[in-house]
């Protein structure tokens, strides 16, 4: 092998083998179908290669609700900005959050202003802050989904140990099977999903049972580069073409059928689930994680007991029917104009991989 | 000036006796040249007749120490390329120092040595300077200013505007993006991960010059630091009106920075460098170029990575090693690792 070559990712990248996959789609798709890719992650790989000029007019990609910055809800952005005003307050969390537009400022706003907010790159980065600066209150701003939902387990089980008594989460960690189950159930026609892959590597598969048995849609849990994508597509096509609807993994290099029972433990732990808002799909049973009983002292929502404001709906921003796969960026009378990563109006502009952000940045 | 915890202070700025030890203890020392010797208000430069560039920056750099290089270095080298991509010849430099009260003597010292050892190096003098300390907390240990004072030849003129671009011509890069800014990242101690990466931080007057005698028809140069790649390829897309086309194959992408971009999810394109160039060369010239650039220690890995069209003006758009195609969009924040 070539040693300028990464191993697992060139081969996916390989030209000749997403000729042969797109090829392979064309031959066999003849249904006009609706696929929803639900991870930010996909959405941004799709973009960044070009992915839709290998896919036949018949194929419809769909941006999903897997881009955990863009489905935090405004509330949760005014909860945060409220205690980032505390005096005393350190708040802490992963980079592209802070831009996010509350009801009536951001996070970035707030920094500017004076408030302490740190960007980290690992929650257990938080526990060092936390350790630092004993004589403040640090608050971890904790999204994501069960990717990053057990390091701030992780991390709750570790300040415990160690006898912190100044680290906090708020947590807006979510979970993704009852929000796609919602979708399935909803009115947007999504034919098949093309599964998040990292999610999938802790959760396993067993969790979208559901989708293809219930609600008869097609799910491929898939990687992230051009032939992974490509192949989950095929695999899809090839699901719907036959009517036949099931779980199929094409992500095998790194998710398991079981998933990864330890992170899975460490988040049984300390989280319960509890009915969450999600931007777009408003409130879904059962599918946030918030701090369980045994780990309340670290529950920055029960630590600070403050009243965050009424929020405001940012008029004319469409990013909730964006995330249900119900209408496309350029369908927002604000996309480009008025919305720009320059001046982000909602949360899918905001992310490096909403879908707002991507359709600006890649096909402008 | 030589005690390991001794620290500048704020006498070390106010112009008596403490400033002068600085210096004539340390910048003339190390400085040293006919020109700064003398310690007039001005240095008096001869001249030949012709054209001269005259290019500033001044540098920020946290930390100040990094693998492949220090502030210092930086310093002179980044001047000394903004002369050079020019299409001048690297002559003088100005030095100004902005210290922070406190800061450590020993560290200044080497960071001074650098800047004389790249200065050195490159045949070019440091002909005048300022010193200004400030108080603990109003800069962040040091900033330095450089100006640079370069000769041109006619024939080198448009190099800078890049008014002789036209489509067709050819689009060479001297090494792989990225090496500056991911070895200041895992200096900054941001992730937990180790690489041999060093910043490329270095003079590229030596490749340029060879560039240059080996063909007449460089048709625009530009260092690509800050906003990386990308930054200078829009650039040269919206200030000619030219469209770009640049192929993910044939650019040389270091293998760690190509890891630690998939790690974190950033794009090399937009990374910081140090010592990185795009030339524009009309089409045949441009082996002959690359040739010229792979016989400088900067140029080992020059590459052609694409060309100069008439399709899609005022867009660069890059061919992805999977056979799609994408816009190279400006640099907007930024980039942040992903978050899962």
């Amino acid at each position: 092998m070539n040693p300028d070559r990464l191993r697992y990712i060139d081969e996916f990248r390989d030209s000749a083998l997403v000729r042969h996959l797109s090829h392979q789609i064309g031959n066999i798709s003849r249904k006009h179908i609706h696929l929803m890719e639900v991870c930010g992650g996909h959405t941004m790989a799709i973009h960044k290669n070009g992915l839709t000029d290998f896919l036949p007019d018949n194929i419809n990609l769909l941006s999903g609700p897997g881009c955990p910055v863009c489905v935090s809800s405004q509330r949760f952005i005014d909860h945060a900005i409220v205690l980032g005003r505390l005096p005393g307050v350190i708040l802490a969390t992963y980079g592209d959050l802070i831009r996010v537009p509350g009801s009536r400022s951001s996070l970035e706003k707030e920094k500017a202003k004076g408030a302490d907010i740190r960007i980290v790159y690992s929650v257990l980065d938080v526990l060092e802050i936390a350790k630092q600066n004993h004589k403040n209150q640090v608050v971890f701003i904790g999204i994501g989904f069960e990717t990053t939902a057990p390091a701030s387990a992780a991390a709750i089980v570790r300040a415990q140990a160690e006898g912190l008594k100044n680290f906090y989460l708020l947590s807006s960690h979510k979970v993704m099977p009852p929000a796609l189950e919602s979708l399935a159930a909803g009115d947007t026609r999504i034919d098949g999903f093309i599964a998040p892959g990292h999610v999938s590597a802790i959760t396993g598969y067993r969790i979208y049972q559901k989708l293809s048995e219930v609600y008869k849609r097609g799910v491929v849990i898939s990687g992230f580069e051009p032939a992974d994508i490509l192949q989950s597509v095929l695999m899809l096509v090839k699901q719907i073409e036959l009517n036949h609807y099931h779980v199929e993994n094409e992500y095998t290099r790194v998710v398991r059928p079981e998933g990864n029972p330890r992170a899975l433990a460490i988040m049984n732990e300390v989280f319960i689930t509890v009915d969450a808002e999600w931007r777009g799909l408003g409130v879904v049973p059962r599918s946030g994680l918030a701090i369980g009983e045994k780990y309340a002292a670290f529950d920055a929502s029960l630590r600070f007991m403050v009243n965050v404001p009424e929020s405001l709906p940012s008029k004319g921003c469409i990013c909730g029917e964006i995330l249900t796969g119900k209408s496309r960026p350029s369908d927002c009378r604000l996309f480009s104009s008025v919305c720009n990563p320059f001046n982000p109006v909602g949360a899918c502009m905001v992310s490096s991989e909403g879908a707002c952000s991507v359709f600006y940045k890649f096909r402008s | 000036m030589t005690g390991k915890t001794e620290r500048i202070s704020l006498n070390h700025g106010n112009g008596g006796i403490y400033m002068n030890r600085l210096i004539t203890g340390m910048f003339l020392r190390f400085f040293e040249n006919e020109y700064i010797r003398e310690q007039t208000d001005s240095a008096i430069l001869r001249v030949k007749a012709g054209h001269l560039a005259y290019t500033t920056d001044s540098f920020v750099i946290d930390p100040l120490f990094f693998p492949g290089g220090n502030i210092g270095s930086l310093a002179v080298c980044g001047t000394l390329n903004d002369l050079a991509v020019s299409g001048a010849k690297p002559e003088y430099l100005s030095a100004g120092f902005i210290i922070e009260e406190g800061f450590n003597v020993v560290q200044l010292t080497r960071i001074v040595k650098s800047m004389a050892m790249e200065a050195r190096k490159a045949g070019v003098r440091i002909v005048t300077g300022d010193t200004k300390v400030v108080n603990a907390g109003k800069c962040d240990k040091l900033f330095i200013n450089t100006s640079g004072i370069g000769t041109l030849e006619e024939k080198h003129l448009s190099i800078g505007s890049g008014r002789n671009v036209k489509s067709g011509d050819k689009i060479i890069i001297n090494g792989s993006p990225g090496e500056h800014g991911m070895a200041i990242m895992q200096a900054r101690k941001l992730f937990a991960f180790k690489t041999s990466l060093k910043s490329d931080c270095a003079n590229l007057y030596p490749m340029i010059r060879r560039m240059l005698a080996s063909s007449r028809q460089v048709h625009f140069m530009r260092d690509a630091t800050r906003g990386g790649v990308a930054t200078v390829l829009n650039e040269i897309s919206r200030k000619c009106n030219a469209g770009i086309e640049i192929d993910e194959t044939l650019m040389p992408v270091n293998n760690e920075v190509k890891a630690m971009c998939e790690i974190l999810g950033f794009d090399p394109l937009y990374i910081a460098n140090e010592g990185k160039v795009i030339a524009v060369v009309d089409a045949n010239d441009a082996e002959k170029v690359v040739v010229a650039m792979k016989h400088s220690d900067t140029g080992r890995q020059a590459a052609i990575i694409g060309e100069i069209t008439n399709d899609h003006p005022g867009k660069a758009v890059l061919k992805t090693s999977s056979g799609g195609r994408r816009i190279i969009d400006e640099l907007m924040s930024d980039q942040l690792p992903r978050i899962c």
